[in-house]
């Protein structure tokens, strides 16, 4: 299997992604949207006024900085929190400058909610991170030879670090210079990513140990790497079919779903294409990497020994 | 011609061989199909179900978020400081009550108030108001409900004035009404404000009166006195009177607000969002169409690839669709923005478990075993990865059902129900219906019928 002999060409591929995402996050960090920092969103369809015209009217209302972001037929202004009256005087002035503008969704969300969601978040993952390797640890409790059944935990908790981070980097990235924010949905989209992109690993840790099982049975003494190669071959076509299929419905929500769901497509779509990457490319070369590293340290000590 | 008689002869003898085999498995075979025919039944009453459940006049319609409908959200912190441990839980039924008055006299179709406890222990208060955007007036109709407490004069050594207040409050009140007092020697008549009380705020209110003979009761309205009488005696039969030089329509204002619902505990705005009925529309709008057009994607490549295993994934596909849309009207489940994101996904992830047991079906295949027990080896070696690799997606979904606000919570119930009914459909519908098919094929038909359409390896 030619993966797992160029193994050191697309596992330094993956190092490379996520050294970059990891550089992406520390230099630019994750631009918070109003639901972590608090804050009032007021959604306007600009109708025939000009864009000036309308942050001019509410510029005139809120004296301090006003943030914008486009959208198909207008665009968002991002304030500090406003009360409700203040809202009610910005919308009423948006509706006077022309028939055709008005508002379309206004929210303010105070900043202690925002601290709580972010807190949430944070355990959430872990959560989650946690829940799959105490998962894996007891699908593979069995498997030890000749790998233990911690270390196919270990490349999967890498792979998982791998496929979240990524999207992350990525949306460093577009924060910085695409102005693109995250929310709660983007909390949500990483966790599913972390649920989903994690299948497509077992899938093919499943076959290897499947394979494994088949190899004792019949006293046949294959390379660790070969088994590994073998049960490669046997599920990639899978892998990519049903990352290709949820990618193209993702895909059709990305470009067809509205505005309220594109960024959340956005983060599933390079989650789930990470994943899918990481299954076969990242994981599973992984796995044999380290099999390569224990029976060293093996050599080693049995050279020590004798 | 040689050639054709050739693969004749050779498919007769291969013919012969599946033949000996069917009889064996006649009565399974029986079995099987009915099972798949039932399927298709059940899936075509499913469809119908939610078809005729979308008409007028059907009480079983969608339940649609307010991001998709158009509306106001609310969520208030609550002040429960001044409540005794105990009661917390009295006292936040009772503001959900007199919330819930307070949105009906609003007209509001199908208003939502629910109390919740907050990660932090917070006593949070939701209002959902379906078509209302103006979030000014929902706000000044829910906040602007007055406190009514009541409070002990004390007066310290330097003559310094201060109330302290009593566990008597407008929670109490049963109902408040509008009389004229007969006057100051004649002098017209001033309107006052006669409260009664529910049977343990007339406990209170006696006792309060007889421990403190000779003093002075604040009757404080938003924390200001708005009257201030001597008691002269012990009051029973719970009723008192604030006369607090109110105009006309002061005090009518107060006696609404206070039969309305004088609010048990301050109550503060934490978040608020109003999103229009068009910008609703068209976000429901383009999640119907995103979920078309990925659905019919997802239908070119199963077929072009899977062949006539791809087309019985879609079918089983479209049962599935029949279930979870159906679940969603009988649990019900708020369909929001996220939630038609989830089930869109969840398509894309429901052919998942198919490819896995048709990829090892086509290695059986290969292996030289006959069809029909292809299939039952495929989906039977297939099954611990589909167990293993849902279990992971049902661990998220839990934790962002725990996690939740509303908008998360939509999306959890809906991916985990997705994950769940597609694991299911999997290994019954699909499986049913690739085995009532698994017949009389010749085996290179069978190849090309139930193998993969191209080969790479």
């Amino acid at each position: 299997m030619f993966v797992i002999q160029y193994r050191t060409i697309f596992v330094s591929i993956s190092a490379v992604l996520i050294l970059g995402s990891v550089i992406a996050l520390g230099v630019w960090g994750l631009k918070p949207a109003i639901d972590f920092t608090g804050g009032s969103l007021i959604e306007v369809s600009q109708g025939d006024a000009s864009k000036e015209d309308i942050t001019a009217v509410v510029e005139e209302i809120i004296t301090e900085t006003v943030a914008l972001r486009s959208t198909d037929d207008g665009f968002i202004i991002r304030t500090k929190e406003l009360a409700p009256d203040v809202v009610a005087e910005v919308e009423t002035a948006i509706t006077n400058i022309s028939e055709s503008t008005s508002v379309l969704r206004v929210s303010t969300i105070g900043p202690s909610l925002g601290d709580e969601l972010f807190t949430k978040a944070l355990i959430a993952l872990l959560l989650v991170a946690l829940g799959i390797i105490i998962f894996i640890a007891i699908a593979f409790w069995k498997v030890s030879k000749p790998v233990s059944s911690w270390v196919y935990g270990l490349v999967t908790l890498g792979t998982l670090a791998h496929d979240v981070l990524i999207p992350a980097g990525v949306f460093a990235l577009l924060g910085a210079f695409a102005g693109l924010e995250v929310d709660a949905l983007f909390v949500v989209a990483l966790l599913t990513v972390l649920g989903y992109s994690v299948n497509d690993t077992i899938v093919v840790f499943d076959r290897v140990r499947e394979n494994l099982k088949v190899n004792r049975e019949n006293e046949k003494d294959e390379p660790f790497e070969n088994v590994v190669g073998r049960s490669l071959t046997q599920t990639y076509t899978r892998s990519i079919n049903t990352s290709l299929t949820t990618i193209v419905v993702l895909l059709a929500l990305f470009f067809f779903g509205g505005s309220a769901t594109e960024d959340f497509a956005l983060v599933l779509i390079i989650g789930v294409a990470a994943g899918a990457y990481s299954s076969i490319f990242f994981a599973s070369p992984l796995l044999v990497m380290i099999s390569h590293l224990g029976s060293k340290t093996n050599a080693d000590t049995k050279k020590k020994t004798q | 011609m040689t050639r054709g008689a050739k693969q004749s002869i050779h498919s007769n003898t291969e013919r012969l061989d599946f033949r000996a085999q069917k009889r064996d498995t006649l009565n399974t075979m029986w079995f099987t199909r009915s099972l798949a025919v039932f399927f298709l039944i059940v899936g075509g009453l499913l469809g119908w179900f939610i078809y005729a459940s979308q008409q007028e006049g059907s009480d079983l319609p969608f339940r649609l978020g307010l991001d998709l409908a158009g509306g106001s959200h609310l969520v208030y912190t609550a002040d429960v400081s001044d409540v005794a441990q105990g009661e917390v839980a009295d006292a936040m039924s009772s503001l959900r009550t007199v919330v819930e008055r307070r949105t009906n006299i609003f007209g509001v179709s199908e208003p939502l108030v629910q109390t919740e406890r907050s990660f932090s222990g917070d006593h949070r208060l939701v209002v959902e108001l379906p078509g209302v955007t103006d979030l000014n007036e929902a706000v000044r109709v829910i906040g602007e409900t007055p406190v009514l407490d009541f409070r002990l004069q004390t007066i310290s050594e330097d003559g310094e004035v201060s109330y302290t207040p009593t566990e008597l409050s407008g929670r109490y009140v049963a109902r408040a009404q509008l009389e004229f007092d007969a006057g100051h020697a004649g002098v017209g008549s001033e309107p006052v404000v006669i409260i009664r009380f529910d049977s343990e705020g007339s406990k209170l209110f006696e006792q309060i009166t007889r421990d403190n003979v000779g003093e002075v009761l604040g009757i404080f309205l938003d924390g200001e006195p708005i009257s201030v009488p001597v008691i002269r005696e012990a009051i029973p039969g719970g009723s008192a009177t604030i006369s607090g030089n109110f105009s006309l329509d002061e005090a009518k204002t107060l006696v609404r607000d206070l039969n309305f619902g004088a609010l048990p505990v301050p109550i503060s705005l934490l978040s608020s969002s109003a999103i229009g009925p068009t910008l609703g529309a068209e976000t429901l709008q383009a999640g119907i169409i995103a979920g078309a057009i990925g659905f019919l994607l997802v239908v070119l490549f199963m077929i072009g690839w899977y062949r006539v295993p791809g087309l019985v994934a879609v079918v089983a596909l479209l049962i599935y669709g029949a279930v979870v849309l159906s679940l969603f009207k009988v649990i019900p489940v708020t369909i929001t923005a996220a939630g038609i994101a989830a089930f869109i996904l969840s398509v894309g992830m429901a052919v998942d478990a198919n490819v896995l047991i048709f990829e090892r079906m086509k290695e059986e295949l290969k292996g030289g075993r006959p069809l029909d027990e292809a299939i039952k080896e495929g989906f039977r070696r297939a099954w611990p990865s589909i167990r293993e690799s849902n279990l992971s997606s049902l661990i998220s979904a839990t934790v962002l059902f725990w996690f939740g606000t509303a908008l998360i919570k939509g999306f959890a119930l809906v991916f985990g129900l997705g994950v769940f009914v597609s694991m299911l459909s999997a290994i019954t519908v699909s499986r049913a219906m690739l085995l009532a098919l698994a017949f009389d094929w010749t085996r290179s038909k069978a190849k090309a019928l139930f193998g993969s359409g191209l080969r790479i390896h």
